[in-house]
């Protein structure tokens, strides 16, 4: 069992929880997550790992309500408790001292941005980090990115905070004024897919950390493969993190619908049940 | 007497592949005992040399014919912790029963189906109580995998009193009995029984533990005190054909198909909450067990049309018999000297047809089998909308790159010697991982043979440490 230790909210559908998972704090690294599953008939998600605390050991999870696990986890509460979080799963981030790091991150991928851009730093980086959301309201761990970053900019889709604009703004402005020396993405696709067409002219080595479906996340099924560099590779234990240059996004836009009729259709707690209304 | 095996009973084919319950349904009493008393209570009894777990098999047959049922299976259990299982899916004419003295002349005693009436006979009883042991054990092991080698290390082990742990990735112990052979092949009902009598033994499992990350193997060795570590995460890792349209959807590896309907329970979606895609013109390529199981599972699921589809013929396909009459009979339909070349994708992304081209078979190839060949210009495409991909699987690496000291083949499975030993002081390996994809009671026989090397290493050490 598993328990949640901690919970806040840190924008609407966006929560946070604390969990107590004492051998995963120990061995885990940025860039890494975890599989969780909820109860008996539960399915099994993936989520990264936003924050660690060995001592405590404890992890930390940040989540979006997009669906129906995502939001029975967001009905828990402090004390209630997970069947099943397995990890730490995939290849943790390289971290060593590059120079100048580029830190991008859209909606929730801040949550897993956050503990690579603080080990960027660590290692002596200079990092610049650059948040995006679509309102000022979905903006989430501001405070901590720069805490981590030597600078930090904000873009909001409707300007109700930060720059105007989408973060690829800034990044392009930036790439024609100096030299970067590697760029980190994580966010919606479509994001992802337009940082990697901005870095791609200035030879910049890119990143991006990639969310497929997966159902074991140990390599076994192959339901996660994603096309890289033309070669098919799993992304719980290949990845997530990719080199942008090389990734089919369109493929793993394609194939991250493929249960979409099934979800809408889905009895279990959808948000639809007497508990929401 | 009868030259032929008592058949038994099954679901009737035109009911049983609309539904997941269990398709064979055992020996009642009276049967059972007219088979045992088939058995010529052999001296030599070449029967045994055919079970790599070694089962008295004339001793259990002599109680069912007696009457004596919970004695057949005491007899059993002490070779063979999962009796229940392997009466059903042991490929028994390979093993067994192909050196039964009666085979000779006509059918052999059915062996299997005996073992798994007094399994299910014992099932119903409350089990027998076996204290864990209380005083100090003879060591600590670590088991890494808790499919079929590993949890027979375990039980072997436990039995000697040692205090075995079972690390186990998945959120279930069982390994292929769990996720990938199905519900109307092997309950799950019955996996779990099994194991939980392993647990009543005093073996702890513990679930979500992924060794090459959740720990490695040398931290295990020198951090946690296991005195040795048994490595049995067997031929997980599913192959593709690298073929265009691999990654469309609607195309699945038979793992991942697999293990949503099983281990996830998807046929019972929306109540379990993993969904499964299945269309109504499915194609199955391959020819193993593992084709025959993906295949009839999609007729369950609700399939129209359901082929398997492979490049060789029928003679050489590996699949058990007794699964590819009862495919078959359930109305799979089979395209054989087809090989797939892509597969087509609508606008969406969706399968919308599966290009095969016809072969013929030439000489024969290094296995002794007749290699197929493509017939020039002979392309077509099977109208489906589901593609399955069962053409074998390989060894998951996790364990081996996070090892040092570990030696591999050139395929990534571990090296073992006949008793389990590795390259590496201390650990051992057995079943799928050092053999590739092969049976349940052949990764049980690799386990039995691994708990007996690995008792006889910490035995002799600890006499070393001693003097
Ligand atoms: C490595 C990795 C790390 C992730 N980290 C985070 C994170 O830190 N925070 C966060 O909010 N989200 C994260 N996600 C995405 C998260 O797993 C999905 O949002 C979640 O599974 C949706 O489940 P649902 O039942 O609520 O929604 P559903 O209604 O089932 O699906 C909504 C969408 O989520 C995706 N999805 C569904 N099931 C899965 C699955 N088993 N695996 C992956 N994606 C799925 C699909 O694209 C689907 O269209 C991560 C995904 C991956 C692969
Ligand atoms: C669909 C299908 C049908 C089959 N039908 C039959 C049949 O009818 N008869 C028959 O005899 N054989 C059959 N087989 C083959 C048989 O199931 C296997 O040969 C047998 O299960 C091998 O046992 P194993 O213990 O070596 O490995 P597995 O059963 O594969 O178990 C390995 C376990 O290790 C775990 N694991 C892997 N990596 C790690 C890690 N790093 N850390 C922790 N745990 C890990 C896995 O999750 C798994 O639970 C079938 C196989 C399949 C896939
Ligand atoms: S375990 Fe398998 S091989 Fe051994 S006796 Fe039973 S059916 Fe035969
Ligand atoms: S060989 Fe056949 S007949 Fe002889 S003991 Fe074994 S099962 Fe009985
Ligand atoms: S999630 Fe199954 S192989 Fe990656």
């Amino acid at each position: 069992m598993y328990i949640i230790k901690e919970k806040r909210e840190l924008s609407q559908g966006v929560k946070l929880f604390v969990m107590d998972a004492p051998l995963i704090a120990k061995k885990c690294r940025p860039g890494q997550f975890v599989i969780l599953r909820i109860d008996e008939d539960g399915e099994r998600i993936p989520l990264t790992i936003a924050d660690f605390d060995r001592k405590a050991g404890t992890i930390t999870l940040i989540f979006q309500e997009v669906g129906n696990t995502t939001r029975q986890l967001g009905m828990l509460n402090v004390g209630d408790s997970l069947l099943d979080l397995a990890g730490p799963l995939g290849t943790a981030t390289e971290i060593e001292k590059f120079g100048t790091v580029i830190c991008v991150g859209g909606g929730i991928g801040v949550a897993p941005l956050y503990p690579i851009a603080r080990a960027y730093k660590e290692a002596g980086n200079t990092v610049i980090s650059i948040i995006g959301a679509r309102n000022s309201a979905l903006l989430i761990l501001e405070q901590e990115m720069a805490a981590v970053s030597d600078e930090l900019i904000i873009t909001t889709d409707d300007g109700s905070k930060g720059r105007k604009g989408l973060v690829i703004d800034p990044l392009q402005e930036i790439l024609v004024q100096k030299t970067v020396d590697r760029v980190m993405a994580i966010g919606p696709v479509i994001m992802m897919k337009s940082v990697a067409k901005v870095t791609r002219p200035h030879n910049v080595h890119t990143l991006v950390s990639l969310n497929p479906i997966m159902v074991d996340g140990t390599g076994m099924c192959g339901g996660c493969r994603v096309s890289v560099g033309n070669k098919n590779k799993f992304a719980c234990v290949d990845g997530p993190e990719f080199d942008a240059h090389l990734v089919d996004f369109d493929g793993l836009m394609a194939r991250q619908r493929m249960y979409h009729d099934y979800e809408r259709g889905s009895k279990r707690c959808g948000g639809d049940c007497a508990c929401h209304q | 007497m009868s030259s032929v095996k008592h058949p038994m009973p099954e679901q009737p084919a035109h009911e049983r592949r609309r539904n997941f319950s269990e398709v064979e349904l055992g020996y009642d009493e009276a049967t059972a005992q007219a088979e045992a008393a088939r058995c010529l209570q052999c001296k030599t009894a070449p029967c045994r040399q055919g079970c790599p777990v070694e089962i008295n098999i004339p001793a259990f047959i002599k109680h069912i014919r007696e009457g004596s049922y919970l004695e057949a299976i005491e007899e059993i259990k002490t070779k063979n912790n999962l009796p229940a299982v392997c009466g059903r899916v042991c490929p028994q004419e390979d093993q067994c029963e192909k050196l039964c003295v009666l085979a000779k002349k006509g059918q052999p005693v059915g062996i299997g189906r005996l073992e798994r009436f007094a399994a299910d006979f014992a099932r119903n009883r409350p089990p027998r109580k076996t204290a864990p042991p209380s005083d100090e054990p003879a060591g600590k092991v670590a088991v890494i995998g808790g499919g079929p080698a590993g949890l027979t290390v375990a039980g072997d082990l436990a039995r000697l009193g040692y205090k075995v742990t079972i690390f186990e990735a998945l959120h279930a112990p069982g390994g292929v009995l769990m996720y990938g052979i199905p519900e109307f092949r092997l309950p799950k009902d019955i996996v779990r029984t099994e194991i939980e009598e392993l647990k009543q033994m005093g073996v702890d499992i513990v679930v979500n533990a992924i060794i090459g990350k959740t720990f490695t193997i040398d931290e295990l060795l020198q951090e946690e005190g296991y005195d040795a570590v048994f490595i049995g995460t067997g031929a997980g890792l599913p192959h593709f054909m690298d073929i265009p349209g691999e990654n469309l959807n609607g195309v699945y590896s038979a793992n991942e198909f697999l293990t949503r309907v099983n281990l996830m329970k998807a046929y019972r979606f929306p109540q379990s909450g993993t969904p499964v895609h299945i269309g109504r013109r499915v194609a199955v390529v391959g020819a193993g067990n593992v084709a025959m199981d993906a295949a009839r599972t999609s007729l369950r699921l609700g399939a129209d049309t359901v082929y398997i589809v492979y490049r060789r013929s029928e003679e050489e396909m590996p699949a058990r018999q007794e699964e590819l009459e009862h495919a078959k009979e359930e109305g799979v339909e089979f395209r054989l000297l087809t090989n797939p070349v892509g597969i087509l994708g609508n606008e969406q992304g969706w399968v919308k047809g599966l290009e095969c081209i016809r072969m013929e078979l030439g000489e024969p190839d290094a296995s002794g089998r007749r290699k197929p060949v493509p017939v020039p210009n002979s392309n077509f495409i099977l109208d489906v909308d589901t593609v399955i991909m069962a053409i074998g699987q390989g060894p998951n690496p996790l364990v081996q790159q996070t090892t040092p000291g570990l030696a591999v083949d050139k395929r990534g499975n571990i090296i073992a010697d006949e008793s389990g030993k590795t390259s590496k002081e201390g650990v051992f390996a057995g079943g799928d991982i050092v053999t590739g994809a092969a049976t349940v009671i052949l990764a049980m026989g690799a386990g039995k043979k691994a708990a007996a090397s690995i008792h006889e290493y910490i035995q002799n050490k600890r006499k070393r440490d001693r003097n």
